[in-house]
């Protein structure tokens, strides 16, 4: 079965201001090669720096590979027009960004009706997504924003990822703008939806806790590289210097 | 002879002075919100056009009104005396608020919203229209409500170099030392400021997204 996503050897260098020549670029991925199978989650684990958002935002093009390659569910992203690419992809961030002056159901059409499905169909997946994140569409369907708590916001910016049921989700840190109780509400919660969407999932964080909870495998970045690549428990035994470090925050 | 038997004696004439200057405003407001709003999204993609762009709007703004006729009056095509300079300028002096608050009302726009819009895969066109201008509706109203007000003023002025308007009976009680006539284009000319403050203040209330 094609996976939901392969990435090979991904690279991005920017010029370092005043220097001359690509010799002279910085580094902020370094090869960097993984893949994900539906069903999966992968966790980008790293600190600040470490590179794990920015390679986040090559698979959706939000920033352009120096070099490499990445396919999503078999197709080449370099290939794709860059919003047909990113419709097929849910991104979900920590700032959340709905659209303040759009319902929430509305926010959760959005990329349906951007690929003009029949109206009942979309009004039907709303429903369904907002049953799926525990939000009563009755309820949650015609309110705004602003009128939502941040835990509540967050699981409409996730039923928005999910609306056009792509077969790859992104997450960069998105339970790390809410309150600790809040977050490890939303961490259950995601565990068990993970296992039913059937979905590929790259979700990034800096919280181990949260990694080793979630992840069906971690991917530890450091200074641009991927210095470690496997299961929790392999994780929780690695002898990896960066990996002993997180272990001893947990 | 009091203001209303002048208005009542001359009533043609006033009626023409106003047609005029609320020609003034309209064609240069108009033109200044066509050039003035693509402008402002444009430099919203091109940042580095920024300062050039603003700079030299703001040079216009900043020359005083009857200067900026005397710099136009002799150029080829646009100068000259009548309506066409008045209108040059006036649009030149409109372009300032309505370009500085499209720029700012659209990059007032919450970074994480734009971000999500682009990340979910809309195009630019699509962003802009959907989420950047109805966001920004309210700023940028209220910037075109400037550019109004502004030019109502200034299109007294644009009397002085044969452009028509109410300020032709300002000018023209100013020289003849009579004040009824002086009040007879002022007055109207400062209603038409405060109603045309009224209704755009009104308009940017209904119109501009705010969370209720």
């Amino acid at each position: 079965m094609t996976p939901a996503l392969e990435v090979r050897g991904l690279r991005y260098a920017i010029p370092e201001p005043g220097a001359r020549g690509p010799a002279r670029d910085r580094v902020l991925v370094d090869d960097v090669s993984f893949t994900v199978g539906s069903g999966e989650t992968l966790v980008l684990l790293g600190r600040s720096g470490s590179g794990k958002t920015t390679t986040l935002k090559l698979i959706n093009r939000l920033f352009e590979p120096t070099k490499g390659e990445v396919r999503v569910a078999g197709e080449r992203a370099a290939d794709l027009p860059v919003t047909r690419l990113r419709r097929r992809i849910g991104y979900v961030i920590q700032e959340i960004g709905l659209f303040p002056h759009f319902t929430v159901e509305q926010n959760v059409a959005l990329v349906p009706r951007l690929e003009a499905w029949p109206p009942d169909r979309t009004a039907e997946r709303v429903r369904e997504l907002l049953e799926l994140v525990g939000l009563d569409p009755h309820v949650f369907s015609t309110r705004y924003p602003h009128q939502l708590s941040g835990g509540q916001r967050q699981r409409v910016g996730v039923a928005r990822a999910l609306a056009a049921d792509p077969p790859l989700l992104l997450l960069d840190e998105p339970f790390g703008a809410l309150d600790p109780i809040t977050r490890v509400e939303l961490q259950r919660e995601f565990r068990a939806l993970e296992g039913r969407l059937g979905k590929g999932v790259v979700f990034v964080t800096h919280d181990v806790r949260e990694g080793l909870l979630l992840g069906t495998r971690i991917g530890l970045m450091h200074e641009g590289r991927l210095v470690f690549l496997g299961t929790p428990d392999e994780f929780r035994g690695s002898d990896h210097p960066e990996c002993r470090a997180f272990m001893s925050a947990a | 002879m009091n203001l209303v038997q002048f208005y009542a004696e001359h009533s043609r004439e006033v009626l023409e002075l106003i047609g005029q200057h609320l020609y003034l405003v309209a064609i240069s407001t108009g033109l200044a919100i066509a050039v003035g709003l693509p402008l402002g999204i444009l430099l919203t993609r091109r940042p580095r056009w920024r300062g050039p762009v603003l700079g030299l709007a703001n040079v216009f703004q900043t020359i005083p009104s009857l200067a900026l006729f005397g710099f136009l009056i002799p150029l080829p095509f646009i100068g000259g005396i009548g309506a066409r300079t008045g209108v040059v300028a006036l649009v030149l002096y409109g372009l300032l608020p309505i370009v500085r608050n499209t720029y700012t009302g659209i990059t007032g726009v919450d970074a994480a919203v734009r971000e999500a819009g682009r990340g979910m895969g809309m195009t630019d066109r699509q962003l802009l229209l959907m989420v950047e201008l109805p966001l920004a509706l309210g700023v940028i109203l209220a910037g075109v409500r400037i550019a109004t007000v502004v030019s109502v003023g200034t299109a007294t002025i644009a009397a002085a170099i044969g452009a028509g308007g109410l300020g032709v009976y300002i000018f023209r009680g100013v020289a003849m030392v009579n004040d009824a006539l002086i009040l007879a284009g002022a007055l109207p000319a400062a209603l038409m400021a405060l109603a045309a403050d009224g209704l755009l203040g009104l308009a940017e209330r209904r119109l501009a997204w705010r969370p209720k």
